[in-house]
Protein backbone atom coordinates (compact mmCIF):
# COMPACT_ATOMS: atom_id res chain seq x y z
CA UNK A 1 0.00 0.00 0.00
CA UNK A 2 1.08 3.68 -0.34
CA UNK A 3 0.27 6.50 1.70
CA UNK A 4 0.38 9.53 -1.19
CA UNK A 5 -0.70 12.95 -0.50
CA UNK A 6 -4.55 12.94 -1.69
CA UNK A 7 -5.24 9.91 -2.44
CA UNK A 8 -9.56 9.76 -1.84
CA UNK A 9 -9.41 13.41 -1.46
CA UNK A 10 -12.74 14.45 -0.24
CA UNK A 11 -13.55 18.21 -0.78
CA UNK A 12 -12.29 19.10 2.53
CA UNK A 13 -9.23 18.95 0.95
CA UNK A 14 -7.97 15.89 3.38
CA UNK A 15 -7.48 12.06 2.29
CA UNK A 16 -8.83 9.46 4.17
CA UNK A 17 -5.26 8.42 4.62
CA UNK A 18 -4.11 11.61 5.80
CA UNK A 19 -7.23 12.14 8.62
CA UNK A 20 -6.56 8.64 10.06
CA UNK A 21 -2.92 9.79 10.36
CA UNK A 22 -3.79 12.67 12.16
CA UNK A 23 -5.95 10.91 14.66
CA UNK A 24 -3.98 8.60 15.82
CA UNK A 25 -0.61 10.75 15.72
CA UNK A 26 -2.90 13.10 17.94
CA UNK A 27 -3.14 10.16 20.12
CA UNK A 28 0.50 9.71 20.76
CA UNK A 29 2.35 11.51 23.92
CA UNK A 30 5.09 13.30 24.23
CA UNK A 31 6.76 10.71 26.28
CA UNK A 32 5.51 7.65 24.76
CA UNK A 33 7.72 4.55 23.62
CA UNK A 34 5.77 3.72 20.49
CA UNK A 35 6.49 0.35 18.05
CA UNK A 36 5.95 1.36 14.76
CA UNK A 37 5.44 -0.86 11.65
CA UNK A 38 5.74 0.68 7.77
CA UNK A 39 2.17 2.40 6.12
CA UNK A 40 -0.11 4.47 8.13
CA UNK A 41 1.28 3.74 11.41
CA UNK A 42 4.58 4.96 10.70
CA UNK A 43 3.04 7.90 8.94
CA UNK A 44 1.16 8.75 12.03
CA UNK A 45 3.95 8.19 14.45
CA UNK A 46 6.46 10.56 11.95
CA UNK A 47 4.01 13.62 12.24
CA UNK A 48 3.21 13.34 15.95
CA UNK A 49 7.13 13.81 16.40
CA UNK A 50 6.66 16.63 14.14
CA UNK A 51 3.97 18.26 15.39
CA UNK A 52 3.21 17.96 19.45
CA UNK A 53 5.29 14.98 20.32
CA UNK A 54 8.79 15.37 19.51
CA UNK A 55 10.30 13.34 22.18
CA UNK A 56 7.97 10.30 21.23
CA UNK A 57 10.04 7.38 21.12
CA UNK A 58 10.02 5.57 17.84
CA UNK A 59 10.95 1.84 18.02
CA UNK A 60 11.07 -0.49 14.74
CA UNK A 61 10.89 -4.33 15.49
CA UNK A 62 13.87 -4.27 12.80
CA UNK A 63 15.51 -3.33 16.07
CA UNK A 64 15.58 0.04 15.86
CA UNK A 65 15.40 2.34 18.95
CA UNK A 66 14.93 5.89 18.91
CA UNK A 67 14.33 6.20 15.28
CA UNK A 68 14.58 10.17 13.87
CA UNK A 69 14.21 9.47 10.46
CA UNK A 70 14.10 12.38 8.04
CA UNK A 71 12.12 10.38 5.37
CA UNK A 72 9.30 8.05 5.31
CA UNK A 73 11.08 4.55 5.78
CA UNK A 74 10.20 2.17 2.55
CA UNK A 75 10.67 -0.95 5.22
CA UNK A 76 11.81 -1.62 8.69
CA UNK A 77 14.94 -2.82 6.74
CA UNK A 78 15.39 1.05 5.73
CA UNK A 79 19.01 2.08 6.45
CA UNK A 80 17.62 5.58 7.48
CA UNK A 81 16.15 3.95 10.90
CA UNK A 82 19.53 2.43 11.57
CA UNK A 83 21.38 5.49 11.02
CA UNK A 84 19.21 7.74 13.04
CA UNK A 85 18.38 6.18 15.90
CA UNK A 86 19.40 6.11 19.24
CA UNK A 87 20.24 2.52 19.59
CA UNK A 88 20.06 -0.41 17.08
CA UNK A 89 19.65 -4.21 18.79
CA UNK A 90 19.74 -7.11 17.01
CA UNK A 91 15.87 -8.85 16.46
CA UNK A 92 15.83 -11.19 19.43
CA UNK A 93 16.56 -8.64 21.83
CA UNK A 94 14.29 -6.35 20.24
CA UNK A 95 11.46 -9.03 21.24
CA UNK A 96 13.05 -9.87 24.47
CA UNK A 97 14.22 -6.99 26.08
CA UNK A 98 12.26 -4.41 24.70
CA UNK A 99 9.04 -5.76 23.83
CA UNK A 100 8.53 -8.45 26.46
CA UNK A 101 10.78 -6.52 28.85
CA UNK A 102 7.79 -4.15 28.88
CA UNK A 103 9.26 -1.06 28.07
CA UNK A 104 6.80 -0.25 24.49
CA UNK A 105 3.95 2.33 25.79
CA UNK A 106 2.17 2.27 22.59
CA UNK A 107 1.57 -0.18 19.85
CA UNK A 108 0.07 0.10 16.42
CA UNK A 109 -1.54 -2.95 14.57
CA UNK A 110 -3.20 -2.97 11.57
CA UNK A 111 -5.49 -6.28 10.07
CA UNK A 112 -7.58 -8.02 7.45
CA UNK A 113 -10.18 -8.34 10.10
CA UNK A 114 -11.55 -6.94 13.72
CA UNK A 115 -14.33 -8.11 15.99
CA UNK A 116 -16.17 -6.11 18.56
CA UNK A 117 -13.48 -7.09 20.73
CA UNK A 118 -10.25 -5.63 19.24
CA UNK A 119 -9.25 -8.96 18.41
CA UNK A 120 -7.40 -8.98 14.95
CA UNK A 121 -7.28 -11.60 12.16
CA UNK A 122 -4.28 -10.83 9.61
CA UNK A 123 -3.10 -14.82 8.93
CA UNK A 124 -5.86 -16.22 6.87
CA UNK A 125 -9.48 -15.52 5.09
CA UNK A 126 -11.31 -18.66 5.38
CA UNK A 127 -10.48 -22.40 6.75
CA UNK A 128 -6.33 -22.08 7.43
CA UNK A 129 -5.63 -25.44 5.97
CA UNK A 130 -7.47 -24.56 2.82
CA UNK A 131 -7.48 -20.69 2.95
CA UNK A 132 -9.57 -18.56 0.83
CA UNK A 133 -6.83 -15.94 1.04
CA UNK A 134 -3.00 -16.57 2.95
CA UNK A 135 -2.21 -13.05 4.14
CA UNK A 136 1.34 -12.44 5.58
CA UNK A 137 0.65 -13.38 8.73
CA UNK A 138 0.94 -12.19 12.69
CA UNK A 139 4.74 -11.16 12.56
CA UNK A 140 5.28 -9.05 15.60
CA UNK A 141 1.31 -8.65 16.11
CA UNK A 142 0.79 -11.48 18.43
CA UNK A 143 3.11 -10.52 21.47
CA UNK A 144 2.85 -6.78 20.49
CA UNK A 145 -0.70 -7.32 21.51
CA UNK A 146 -0.32 -8.91 24.76
CA UNK A 147 3.17 -6.70 25.82
CA UNK A 148 2.29 -2.86 25.39
CA UNK A 149 0.02 -1.29 27.45
CA UNK A 150 -1.94 0.38 24.66
CA UNK A 151 -2.68 -1.02 21.14
CA UNK A 152 -3.76 1.06 19.02
CA UNK A 153 -5.30 0.00 15.13
CA UNK A 154 -5.75 1.76 12.46
CA UNK A 155 -7.73 0.06 9.72
CA UNK A 156 -10.27 0.78 6.93
CA UNK A 157 -14.04 0.54 7.92
CA UNK A 158 -16.06 -2.15 5.58
CA UNK A 159 -17.70 -5.25 6.64
CA UNK A 160 -15.41 -7.34 5.47
CA UNK A 161 -13.31 -6.04 7.62
CA UNK A 162 -15.04 -4.98 10.73
CA UNK A 163 -16.49 -8.72 11.27
CA UNK A 164 -18.97 -10.59 13.85
CA UNK A 165 -16.67 -13.30 13.80
CA UNK A 166 -13.09 -13.57 12.73
CA UNK A 167 -11.50 -16.67 10.27
CA UNK A 168 -8.65 -16.58 12.38
CA UNK A 169 -7.57 -15.23 15.80
CA UNK A 170 -3.70 -13.86 15.54
CA UNK A 171 -3.81 -11.29 18.40
CA UNK A 172 -6.27 -10.86 21.26
CA UNK A 173 -7.81 -7.71 21.77
CA UNK A 174 -8.04 -7.03 25.81
CA UNK A 175 -5.26 -3.45 25.28
CA UNK A 176 -6.54 -2.00 22.39
CA UNK A 177 -7.74 1.50 23.67
CA UNK A 178 -8.42 2.74 20.33
CA UNK A 179 -9.16 1.84 16.48
CA UNK A 180 -9.09 4.64 14.11
CA UNK A 181 -11.21 4.35 11.14
CA UNK A 182 -11.58 6.41 7.66
CA UNK A 183 -14.77 6.57 9.19
CA UNK A 184 -14.40 7.51 12.58
CA UNK A 185 -12.90 6.71 15.92
CA UNK A 186 -14.04 3.47 18.33
CA UNK A 187 -13.09 2.88 21.80
CA UNK A 188 -14.02 -0.30 24.28
CA UNK A 189 -16.50 0.63 26.31
CA UNK A 190 -18.17 -2.00 28.85
CA UNK A 191 -15.94 -4.86 26.61
CA UNK A 192 -17.34 -3.84 23.43
CA UNK A 193 -15.43 -1.41 20.62
CA UNK A 194 -17.96 1.87 20.88
CA UNK A 195 -17.97 4.47 17.99
CA UNK A 196 -17.14 7.75 19.76
CA UNK A 197 -16.26 10.23 16.76
CA UNK A 198 -17.33 10.40 13.20
CA UNK A 199 -15.45 12.30 11.09
CA UNK A 200 -16.36 15.08 9.19
CA UNK A 201 -19.39 14.63 6.92
CA UNK A 202 -19.83 11.11 7.51
CA UNK A 203 -23.05 10.04 9.19
CA UNK A 204 -23.36 7.53 11.63
CA UNK A 205 -25.91 5.21 9.28
CA UNK A 206 -22.27 5.09 7.39
CA UNK A 207 -20.70 3.52 9.87
CA UNK A 208 -23.25 0.98 11.02
CA UNK A 209 -23.35 0.19 7.14
CA UNK A 210 -19.54 -0.04 7.48
CA UNK A 211 -19.67 -3.02 10.39
CA UNK A 212 -20.58 -6.25 10.33
CA UNK A 213 -21.72 -6.56 13.68
CA UNK A 214 -24.50 -4.02 15.48
CA UNK A 215 -22.30 -1.63 16.44
CA UNK A 216 -22.77 0.30 19.88
CA UNK A 217 -22.85 4.02 19.27
CA UNK A 218 -21.87 6.20 22.60
CA UNK A 219 -24.07 8.72 23.90
CA UNK A 220 -21.59 11.42 23.75
CA UNK A 221 -20.55 10.73 20.47
CA UNK A 222 -18.94 13.70 18.55
CA UNK A 223 -17.33 14.78 15.69
CA UNK A 224 -13.23 14.39 14.70
CA UNK A 225 -11.77 17.95 15.29
CA UNK A 226 -10.60 17.95 10.88
CA UNK A 227 -6.90 18.24 10.35
CA UNK A 228 -5.32 21.42 11.22
CA UNK A 229 -3.14 23.31 8.16
CA UNK A 230 -0.20 22.86 10.16
CA UNK A 231 -1.19 19.06 10.88
CA UNK A 232 -1.83 18.77 7.27
CA UNK A 233 1.41 20.72 6.11
CA UNK A 234 3.55 18.90 8.51
CA UNK A 235 1.88 15.32 6.99
CA UNK A 236 2.61 16.53 3.30
CA UNK A 237 5.95 17.45 4.11
CA UNK A 238 6.82 14.49 5.58
CA UNK A 239 5.42 12.34 2.61
CA UNK A 240 7.22 14.64 -0.12
CA UNK A 241 10.58 14.29 1.44
CA UNK B 1 37.69 -21.97 9.42
CA UNK B 2 35.28 -20.99 6.87
CA UNK B 3 36.75 -21.41 2.68
CA UNK B 4 36.74 -18.74 0.71
CA UNK B 5 35.20 -20.22 -2.57
CA UNK B 6 32.62 -19.46 -5.39
CA UNK B 7 28.84 -18.79 -4.38
CA UNK B 8 28.28 -22.02 -6.51
CA UNK B 9 30.72 -24.24 -4.85
CA UNK B 10 29.32 -23.09 -1.42
CA UNK B 11 25.93 -24.15 -2.24
CA UNK B 12 26.81 -27.12 -4.27
CA UNK B 13 29.15 -28.82 -1.26
CA UNK B 14 26.67 -27.33 1.63
CA UNK B 15 22.71 -27.82 0.69
CA UNK B 16 21.77 -30.74 -0.65
CA UNK B 17 18.25 -31.28 -2.05
CA UNK B 18 15.99 -32.70 1.54
CA UNK B 19 17.79 -29.98 3.84
CA UNK B 20 16.11 -27.21 6.20
CA UNK B 21 17.64 -23.89 4.84
CA UNK B 22 17.61 -20.58 6.64
CA UNK B 23 18.40 -17.83 4.63
CA UNK B 24 17.91 -14.72 6.36
CA UNK B 25 17.69 -11.39 7.28
CA UNK B 26 15.14 -9.19 8.54
CA UNK B 27 14.31 -6.88 5.86
CA UNK B 28 18.10 -5.63 5.65
CA UNK B 29 20.69 -8.14 3.78
CA UNK B 30 18.90 -10.58 2.23
CA UNK B 31 20.46 -13.30 0.68
CA UNK B 32 19.09 -12.66 -2.76
CA UNK B 33 22.53 -14.37 -4.79
CA UNK B 34 22.47 -17.36 -2.73
CA UNK B 35 19.00 -17.95 -3.26
CA UNK B 36 19.16 -17.35 -6.98
CA UNK B 37 22.18 -19.83 -6.71
CA UNK B 38 19.74 -22.47 -5.46
CA UNK B 39 17.18 -22.24 -7.83
CA UNK B 40 20.26 -23.01 -10.80
CA UNK B 41 21.20 -25.53 -8.38
CA UNK B 42 17.70 -26.91 -8.60
CA UNK B 43 17.27 -28.06 -5.01
CA UNK B 44 14.58 -29.92 -4.38
CA UNK B 45 11.87 -30.61 -0.58
CA UNK B 46 13.92 -28.19 0.96
CA UNK B 47 12.38 -26.92 4.37
CA UNK B 48 12.77 -23.38 4.18
CA UNK B 49 13.28 -21.08 7.44
CA UNK B 50 12.76 -17.61 7.60
CA UNK B 51 11.23 -15.06 9.71
CA UNK B 52 9.86 -12.45 6.99
CA UNK B 53 10.15 -14.66 3.98
CA UNK B 54 9.94 -12.33 0.70
CA UNK B 55 10.99 -11.71 -2.98
CA UNK B 56 13.62 -13.98 -2.64
CA UNK B 57 11.41 -16.92 -0.63
CA UNK B 58 8.93 -16.68 -3.06
CA UNK B 59 11.02 -17.06 -6.28
CA UNK B 60 11.94 -20.36 -4.47
CA UNK B 61 8.90 -21.74 -3.67
CA UNK B 62 7.34 -20.33 -7.08
CA UNK B 63 10.42 -22.21 -8.45
CA UNK B 64 9.15 -25.79 -6.50
CA UNK B 65 12.25 -25.79 -4.48
CA UNK B 66 10.45 -25.90 -0.81
CA UNK B 67 7.99 -28.70 0.26
CA UNK B 68 8.08 -26.56 3.98
CA UNK B 69 8.24 -23.17 5.40
CA UNK B 70 9.02 -21.95 8.61
CA UNK B 71 7.95 -18.38 9.14
CA UNK B 72 6.49 -15.44 11.32
CA UNK B 73 5.64 -13.14 8.64
CA UNK B 74 5.41 -13.87 4.81
CA UNK B 75 4.96 -10.91 2.94
CA UNK B 76 6.36 -8.31 0.19
CA UNK B 77 7.72 -5.37 2.99
CA UNK B 78 5.46 -2.11 2.20
CA UNK B 79 3.96 -3.21 -1.25
CA UNK B 80 1.47 -6.20 0.03
CA UNK B 81 1.16 -10.06 -0.31
CA UNK B 82 3.90 -12.78 -1.90
CA UNK B 83 1.40 -14.28 -4.65
CA UNK B 84 3.80 -17.25 -5.06
CA UNK B 85 3.50 -18.12 -1.76
CA UNK B 86 -0.16 -17.45 -1.92
CA UNK B 87 -0.04 -19.85 -4.82
CA UNK B 88 1.17 -22.59 -3.38
CA UNK B 89 -0.75 -22.55 -0.63
CA UNK B 90 -4.07 -21.94 -1.52
CA UNK B 91 -3.64 -24.28 -5.14
CA UNK B 92 -0.75 -25.94 -4.34
CA UNK B 93 1.07 -24.85 -7.36
CA UNK B 94 4.10 -25.68 -8.45
CA UNK B 95 4.18 -28.04 -5.05
CA UNK B 96 2.45 -28.11 -1.66
CA UNK B 97 3.57 -26.49 0.79
CA UNK B 98 3.77 -27.13 4.72
CA UNK B 99 3.27 -24.25 6.80
CA UNK B 100 5.12 -23.91 10.18
CA UNK B 101 4.01 -20.51 11.38
CA UNK B 102 5.09 -18.38 14.50
CA UNK B 103 5.49 -14.97 15.38
CA UNK B 104 8.61 -13.05 15.22
CA UNK B 105 8.92 -13.05 18.98
CA UNK B 106 8.70 -16.96 19.00
CA UNK B 107 10.99 -17.43 16.17
CA UNK B 108 13.81 -14.84 17.69
CA UNK B 109 13.66 -17.27 20.74
CA UNK B 110 13.51 -20.08 18.71
CA UNK B 111 16.80 -19.02 16.67
CA UNK B 112 18.16 -17.88 20.13
CA UNK B 113 17.33 -21.26 21.66
CA UNK B 114 18.88 -22.92 18.71
CA UNK B 115 22.20 -20.87 18.85
CA UNK B 116 22.92 -21.54 22.88
CA UNK B 117 22.95 -25.12 22.09
CA UNK B 118 19.16 -25.40 24.07
CA UNK B 119 16.25 -27.83 23.43
CA UNK B 120 13.81 -24.72 23.67
CA UNK B 121 13.31 -21.37 23.75
CA UNK B 122 11.25 -19.57 26.57
CA UNK B 123 9.01 -16.71 26.29
CA UNK B 124 5.68 -14.90 27.55
CA UNK B 125 3.76 -15.36 23.96
CA UNK B 126 1.39 -17.12 21.70
CA UNK B 127 -1.36 -15.92 24.75
CA UNK B 128 -4.65 -15.72 23.47
CA UNK B 129 -4.77 -16.31 19.47
CA UNK B 130 -5.50 -19.66 17.24
CA UNK B 131 -1.76 -19.67 16.30
CA UNK B 132 -0.83 -21.96 19.50
CA UNK B 133 -3.24 -24.98 18.15
CA UNK B 134 -1.43 -24.46 14.65
CA UNK B 135 2.04 -24.77 15.28
CA UNK B 136 4.82 -26.04 17.82
CA UNK B 137 4.67 -24.45 20.71
CA UNK B 138 4.26 -26.11 23.94
CA UNK B 139 3.35 -24.45 27.52
CA UNK B 140 6.13 -24.92 30.21
CA UNK B 141 5.57 -23.89 34.29
CA UNK B 142 8.42 -21.49 35.73
CA UNK B 143 10.15 -24.03 38.84
CA UNK B 144 10.69 -20.42 40.02
CA UNK B 145 7.59 -18.97 40.22
CA UNK B 146 5.21 -21.07 38.56
CA UNK B 147 4.26 -18.33 35.59
CA UNK B 148 3.08 -20.45 32.69
CA UNK B 149 5.05 -19.79 29.40
CA UNK B 150 5.46 -20.63 26.25
CA UNK B 151 8.18 -23.16 25.25
CA UNK B 152 9.17 -23.26 21.21
CA UNK B 153 11.42 -25.83 19.95
CA UNK B 154 14.79 -24.58 18.96
CA UNK B 155 15.45 -23.63 15.51
CA UNK B 156 19.00 -26.04 14.33
CA UNK B 157 18.95 -25.37 10.13
CA UNK B 158 20.81 -28.04 8.30
CA UNK B 159 22.24 -24.91 6.31
CA UNK B 160 21.81 -21.37 7.70
CA UNK B 161 22.82 -18.54 4.44
CA UNK B 162 23.53 -14.52 5.54
CA UNK B 163 24.73 -12.23 3.17
CA UNK B 164 27.13 -9.82 5.13
CA UNK B 165 29.11 -6.46 4.12
CA UNK B 166 32.62 -8.03 4.17
CA UNK B 167 34.79 -10.45 4.94
CA UNK B 168 38.88 -10.32 5.39
CA UNK B 169 40.71 -12.76 3.64
CA UNK B 170 40.94 -15.18 6.52
CA UNK B 171 36.81 -15.37 6.15
CA UNK B 172 35.52 -13.50 9.33
CA UNK B 173 32.95 -12.04 8.59
CA UNK B 174 31.46 -8.21 9.53
CA UNK B 175 27.73 -7.25 9.55
CA UNK B 176 26.80 -3.79 10.38
CA UNK B 177 23.37 -1.71 10.19
CA UNK B 178 20.24 -4.02 10.91
CA UNK B 179 21.77 -7.45 12.19
CA UNK B 180 18.40 -9.12 12.39
CA UNK B 181 18.82 -12.42 13.17
CA UNK B 182 22.16 -13.46 11.32
CA UNK B 183 24.39 -14.46 14.39
CA UNK B 184 21.66 -16.28 15.78
CA UNK B 185 21.49 -18.18 12.12
CA UNK B 186 24.88 -18.79 11.67
CA UNK B 187 25.82 -20.14 14.90
CA UNK B 188 22.39 -21.89 14.85
CA UNK B 189 23.16 -23.99 12.11
CA UNK B 190 25.00 -27.13 11.48
CA UNK B 191 26.54 -25.67 8.48
CA UNK B 192 27.19 -22.27 7.34
CA UNK B 193 27.55 -19.44 4.06
CA UNK B 194 28.08 -15.89 4.96
CA UNK B 195 28.30 -14.39 1.19
CA UNK B 196 30.12 -10.50 1.28
CA UNK B 197 30.11 -7.70 -0.34
CA UNK B 198 33.78 -7.78 -0.76
CA UNK B 199 36.93 -8.96 0.99
CA UNK B 200 39.15 -6.56 2.23
CA UNK B 201 42.55 -6.44 4.01
CA UNK B 202 41.65 -5.46 7.55
CA UNK B 203 38.24 -5.13 8.77
CA UNK B 204 38.31 -1.85 10.04
CA UNK B 205 35.81 -0.65 12.98
CA UNK B 206 32.41 0.12 12.26
CA UNK B 207 29.73 1.41 14.44
CA UNK B 208 27.61 -1.26 15.69
CA UNK B 209 29.34 -3.43 13.73
CA UNK B 210 29.78 -7.70 14.77
CA UNK B 211 31.96 -10.00 13.44
CA UNK B 212 31.41 -13.66 12.92
CA UNK B 213 34.54 -15.12 13.26
CA UNK B 214 36.14 -17.12 10.42
CA UNK B 215 35.46 -20.43 12.55
CA UNK B 216 31.86 -20.40 12.80
CA UNK B 217 31.70 -20.04 9.34
CA UNK B 218 31.77 -23.36 6.84
CA UNK B 219 32.36 -20.87 3.64
CA UNK B 220 32.34 -17.47 2.03
CA UNK B 221 31.86 -16.13 -1.01
CA UNK B 222 31.91 -12.62 -2.66
CA UNK B 223 28.66 -11.67 -4.24
CA UNK B 224 28.65 -8.15 -5.21
CA UNK B 225 25.01 -6.78 -5.02
CA UNK B 226 24.18 -10.12 -3.42
CA UNK B 227 21.55 -8.53 -1.28
CA UNK B 228 19.94 -6.56 -4.13
CA UNK B 229 17.36 -5.70 -4.15
CA UNK B 230 16.82 -5.59 -0.86
CA UNK B 231 19.51 -2.90 0.98
CA UNK B 232 23.15 -3.43 1.68
CA UNK B 233 23.85 -0.81 4.59
CA UNK B 234 26.65 1.35 3.32
CA UNK B 235 26.98 -0.17 -0.36
CA UNK B 236 23.54 0.49 -1.69
CA UNK B 237 19.89 1.12 -0.71
CA UNK B 238 16.65 -0.84 -1.72
CA UNK B 239 15.56 -0.97 -5.18
CA UNK B 240 11.91 0.06 -4.38
CA UNK B 241 11.08 0.21 -8.26
CA UNK B 242 11.92 -3.81 -8.10
CA UNK B 243 9.74 -4.14 -5.17
CA UNK B 244 6.45 -2.57 -6.36
CA UNK B 245 7.30 -4.41 -9.96
CA UNK B 246 7.66 -7.57 -8.06
CA UNK B 247 3.84 -7.77 -7.39
CA UNK B 248 2.97 -7.00 -11.32
CA UNK B 249 5.55 -9.97 -12.33
CA UNK B 250 5.01 -13.08 -9.51
CA UNK B 251 1.10 -12.68 -10.00
CA UNK B 252 0.83 -14.60 -12.87
CA UNK B 253 2.81 -18.49 -13.29
CA UNK B 254 3.80 -17.60 -17.10
CA UNK B 255 5.34 -14.64 -16.28
CA UNK B 256 6.90 -15.40 -13.37
CA UNK B 257 8.61 -18.15 -15.18
CA UNK B 258 9.78 -16.28 -17.89
CA UNK B 259 11.01 -13.59 -15.30
CA UNK B 260 13.05 -16.21 -13.65
CA UNK B 261 13.91 -18.14 -17.03
CA UNK B 262 15.98 -14.81 -18.00
CA UNK B 263 16.92 -13.42 -14.72
CA UNK B 264 17.82 -16.28 -12.51
CA UNK B 265 18.12 -19.64 -14.91
CA UNK B 266 20.29 -17.53 -17.78
CA UNK B 267 22.35 -15.60 -15.46
CA UNK B 268 25.60 -16.88 -13.88
CA UNK B 269 26.62 -17.16 -10.68
CA UNK B 270 28.81 -14.48 -9.40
Amino acid sequence: MSYTAGAGSTESGYSSDEIMAVEAARRLRNDDVCFVGIGLPSLAANLARRTHAPGCVLVYESGTIGAKPARLPLSIGDGELAETADSVVSVPEMFAYWLQGGRIDVGFLGAAQIDRHGNLNSTVIGPYDSPKVRLPGGGGAPEIATSVENVFVMLRQTRRAFVERLDFRTSRGDRVRVVVTDLGILEPRDGELTLVRVHPGVRVDDVRAATGWELAVASDLGETTPPTDDELAALRTLEAA
Amino acid sequence: MAEIVTLAEAVRELVHDGDTVALEGFTHLIPHAAGHELVRQRRRELTLIRMTPDIVYDQLIGMGAARKLVFSWGGNPGVGSLHRLRDAVEHGWPVPLELEEHSHAGMAAAYVAGAANLPFGVLRGYAGNDLVERTRVATVTCPFTGEELAAVRALRPDVGVVHAQRADRHGNVQVWGITGVQKETVLASRRSLATVEEIVDELDERPGAIVLPSWVLDAVAVAPGGARPSYAHGYYDRDNEFYVAWDAISRERDAFADWMQRHVLEAVAA
